[in-house]
C-alpha cells in the first residue's frame, strides 16, 4: 500500500455563529495516500468543503476556527506551521480548485499572469521561463491556441476552459496533492465528463493524490480510489469505492445509492431519504442522523457510535454493528 | 477609441446646447438685475435707462439668449459687470487659485482614504476599524466654516504658526521659491481642512468597494496559490477595488475647478468660489453664466474621462 500523504486527526473546525457554535468539521479523522484519489461524499452543509479549506488552512477567522486536532501533511503538522511556511505549501505542494470556474479568476488580469504568478512566485522562474512553462501547461490542459489564451482575460473563455485554466493554476506547482471542491458542479454535463477525463488523466501520468468534494455520487463511482462519507461534520463511514458500492453499511449512505436513478430502469419516483439536514447549531451528543434513520434505536438519540472497522478497511458509524445496538 | 472619443464629444453640443437654455431661463427668473442690484442712490432714471441699453439688459430676453450664446460660440463670454473686464479673464485670474488647493487636497484625500479604506477593510471590526469609522463619521459631520474658524484660532492666533487667511503675507515682494513658501505657508490650513471634510466619505467608499472584492472567489484562489497576505490585498483585490472608484473621479474634475466657497471665505482665498458668490449677488449675469457653462463642460468631460478610464481599466469593458 502507498505511503500516507495526508492525514486528518481527531479534527475539529468551528464556526461561531449569533446563534450559536457550529461543529462544522467534528472530530474527524480520515488519511490519503500518495497517487490516491479519495472522494468526500455528502450533503450540503455537511463539512466537506470545511474539511478541506482547514487542510489549506484558508478558513475564514473570524468567525471560522479549527479548535482541535492535527492535520499530518508529508508527517508534518500543518496547523504547527508558521503563516509564512504554510503559504510555502499552499499552491505548491498542496492546491486547489474550486466549484465556481465563472468567478474564480480575478477579472482585470490575464490568463497569463495567473497562471505565471506562482511559478515566479514558489519557483523563482524567470518571466520567459513561465511564460514557456504556462504555454505548457495551457496546452496540457487541453486548450488550443494557447498563445491566444495566455493573453486572453477570463471573461473572454467559457466556464469550461475556465475549469481547465484553473486546473493548469494548480497544476503549476506540480503538487502532491490537489484538492478539487466540487469542480464539475457548474458545469454542463458533457464539460463534466470532459473535465473528470482530465483529472484522471493527470492522476495516472503524474501520480497526483486528489481529494475530490463531491455530492453526486456519479462522480464518485468514476474517479474515487475511495470514499470518506460525511454527516453533519462527522464522518459516518469510509470505504473503498468498489466496497461502498457492493456494501453500504450505513443506514444514510445506503439511502444516498437507492436514491441515486439507474439507467433503463424506469420509477414513478426517486428514492429520497426522509427528514432534513439537522440545524447544525448545538448539535448533541447523539448520532445525527438519527431521527431520519428506519433503524433507529434508543442508544442513537443518546450515544454518538463510534467510527470503527468491523470488516477490513471498510469503517461504519453506526449503532447497527456495535454490541450495544445488537443487544437491544 | 478615439472615433468613440469623438462620437461622445459631439454628443455634448446638444446637452450643453439645453444646459444653456436652462441656465439663463433661471438667471431671467431671478428678480433684478446688476443696476438694481448695485443699489446706487445717485443713479437718475435716465442714467439707468442709459447703463441698460449699454449693458443689453433692455432686450426681451430671448434675443439676450441668443446674443449671449452666440458671443459663446466664438469663445466670448461677455464682459464682467462687476469687475468691468471680460469673463474668460476673471474665470483665469482667480480659478487657478482654487485649483491649487483643491488640487492638493484631491491628491491627500484620495491617497489617504485608499490606505485607510483598505486597512479597515482588510481588518473589519477590528479595534483599527471601529477608531476609522468612528472618525469618519464625525468628520463627515463637522461643517467646513466651523473647523476652519476653529483652526485658524489655534494654528494662526494661539500658536501663531500659520498665517490667518489670504494667499500671500502682505507687502511681501519674494519672487522664487521665497514666494512658493509663503503661498505654500497660506494654503497649509484651507488644504488640510478641505482634506479632512472629503476624506471621510471616500474612507468609506473604499472600505465598502475593498469588502465587497475581498469575498470573491478569486481572492480565494490568490490565497490558495499561496501568494503573500500583501500581494493578495493590493494586487488581486486592490485593482478591483479601484474599478467603482473611477466614476468618482471623474465627478472630481469640476471640483478641482469650482472652488470652495465657504472655505474661501473662512480663510479669505482669493479664489473662484468667492467670486462665483459674489456675482450671484451682484446679478453679474455674464460672469455667472459664463462660469456656471465652465463647470457644465468640465462636468461632461469629467464623465467622459472616468468612461475613458473604466474602458482603461476594466477589461471587460470595451468601449465602442
Amino acid at each position: 500500500m502507498a505511503k500516507e500523504l495526508v492525514a486528518f486527526r481527531n479534527l475539529e473546525t468551528h464556526f461561531k455563529t449569533s446563534a450559536g457554535t457550529v461543529k462544522a468539521v467534528n472530530d474527524v479523522s480520515f488519511s490519503i495516500r500518495e497517487g490516491e484519489t479519495l472522494c468526500v461524499v455528502g450533503e450540503s452543509g455537511c463539512g466537506k468543503s470545511v474539511t478541506a479549506m482547514s487542510l489549506m488552512q484558508l478558513i475564514e477567522s473570524p468567525p471560522g476556527k479549527i479548535v482541535g486536532g492535527e492535520i499530518f501533511f508529508e508527517g508534518k503538522d500543518l496547523l504547527k506551521l508558521s503563516k509564512k511556511d504554510m503559504s510555502r505549501l499552499r499552491g505548491k505542494e498542496i492546491a486547489m480548485i474550486f466549484q465556481e470556474p465563472m468567478s474564480s479568476l480575478n477579472p482585470v488580469f490575464t490568463i497569463g499572469k495567473q497562471i505565471t504568478e506562482p511559478l515566479l512566485y514558489h519557483l523563482n522562474m524567470t518571466q520567459k521561463e513561465a511564460k514557456a512553462r504556462a504555454i505548457e501547461l495551457i496546452t496540457m490542459v487541453g486548450i488550443p491556441r494557447p498563445e491566444k489564451i495566455f493573453h486572453s482575460y477570463p471573461h473572454e473563455l467559457s466556464g469550461g476552459m475556465r475549469q481547465r485554466i484553473m486546473i493548469a493554476i494548480a497544476l503549476s506547482c506540480d503538487p502532491k496533492l490537489l484538492i478539487a471542491d466540487e469542480p464539475t458542479t457548474a458545469l454542463d454535463v458533457t464539460i463534466q465528463a470532459q473535465i473528470l477525463d482530465l483529472m484522471r488523466d493527470i492522476k495516472t501520468k503524474r501520480n497526483t493524490a486528489i481529494m475530490m468534494i463531491t455530492h453526486d455520487l456519479g462522480v464518485v463511482a468514476e474517479m474515487a480510489d475511495f470514499v470518506v462519507v460525511m454527516y453533519a461534520g462527522k464522518v459516518i463511514e469510509e470505504a473503498s469505492v468498489l466496497e461502498l458500492f457492493r456494501e453500504p453499511r450505513h443506514p444514510y449512505t445506503q439511502g444516498l445509492l437507492k436514491a441515486k436513478p439507474v439507467i433503463n430502469q424506469r420509477k414513478e419516483r426517486l428514492y429520497s431519504i426522509p427528514g432534513q439536514v439537522p440545524n447544525p447549531v448545538d448539535l448533541g451528543e447523539n448520532c445525527h442522523f438519527h431521527d431520519r434513520c428506519e433503524f433507529c434505536m434508543e442508544i442513537c438519540k443518546t450515544k454518538a457510535p463510534p467510527l470503527r472497522a468491523h470488516i477490513d478497511g471498510h469503517k461504519t458509524a453506526c449503532w447497527l454493528y456495535e454490541e450495544e445496538g445488537k443487544a437491544q | 477609441m478615439s472615433q468613440y472619443i469623438i462620437r461622445r464629444l459631439l454628443q455634448m453640443i446638444p446637452t450643453l446646447i439645453g444646459i444653456s437654455i436652462i441656465v439663463f431661463a433661471i438667471s431671467q427668473l431671478v428678480p433684478g438685475d446688476y443696476i438694481t442690484a448695485t443699489q446706487n442712490p445717485n443713479l437718475t432714471a435716465e442714467r439707468i435707462a442709459q447703463l441698460r441699453a449699454l449693458y443689453g439688459l433692455d432686450l426681451p430676453p430671448v434675443q439676450q439668449y441668443f446674443v449671449w450664446a452666440k458671443n459663446m460660440l466664438v469663445g466670448d463670454l461677455g464682459q464682467s459687470l462687476q469687475h468691468q473686464m471680460p469673463v474668460t479673464k476673471v474665470i483665469n485670474t482667480y480659478v487657478w487659485n482654487s485649483f491649487i488647493i483643491a488640487f492638493f487636497s484631491f491628491v491627500f484625500s484620495w491617497i489617504i482614504a485608499a490606505f485607510v479604506g483598505v486597512f479597515s477593510a482588510q481588518f473589519q471590526y477590528s479595534f483599527f476599524d471601529k477608531v476609522v469609522t468612528l472618525l469618519v463619521f464625525l468628520l463627515m459631520s463637522l461643517p467646513s466654516f466651523f473647523i476652519g474658524l476653529l483652526a485658524i484660532k489655534y494654528f494662526a492666533l494661539d500658536m501663531k504658526l500659520l498665517p490667518t487667511g489670504g494667499m500671500t503675507t502682505a507687502g511681501l515682494n519674494a519672487t522664487g521659491w521665497a514666494y512658493i513658501k509663503d503661498v505654500g505657508l497660506h494654503m497649509f490650513m484651507p488644504v488640510v481642512v478641505m482634506t479632512t471634510l472629503s476624506v471621510g466619505g471616500l474612507t468609506r467608499y473604499f472600505r465598502t468597494g475593498m469588502l465587497e472584492v475581498i469575498r470573491q472567489d478569486y481572492i480565494r484562489t490568490a490565497r490558495a496559490k499561496g501568494l503573500k497576505e500583501r500581494t493578495v490585498i493590493f494586487k488581486h483585490a486592490f485593482r478591483n477595488a479601484l474599478l467603482p472608484a473611477i466614476t468618482l473621479l471623474g465627478f472630481e474634475l469640476p471640483g478641482l475647478f469650482g472652488g470652495a466657497m465657504i472655505l474661501e471665505r473662512v480663510f479669505n482665498w482669493p479664489g473662484i468660489g468667492q467670486i462665483y458668490l459674489a456675482s450671484l449677488n451682484l446679478r453679474d449675469y455674464p460672469l455667472m453664466l459664463g462660469f456656471t457653462m465652465f463647470l457644465a463642460v468640465l462636468t461632461l468631460l469629467g464623465n467622459l474621462i472616468s468612461d475613458v478610464l473604466y474602458g482603461v481599466a476594466d477589461p471587460r469593458i470595451r468601449l465602442k
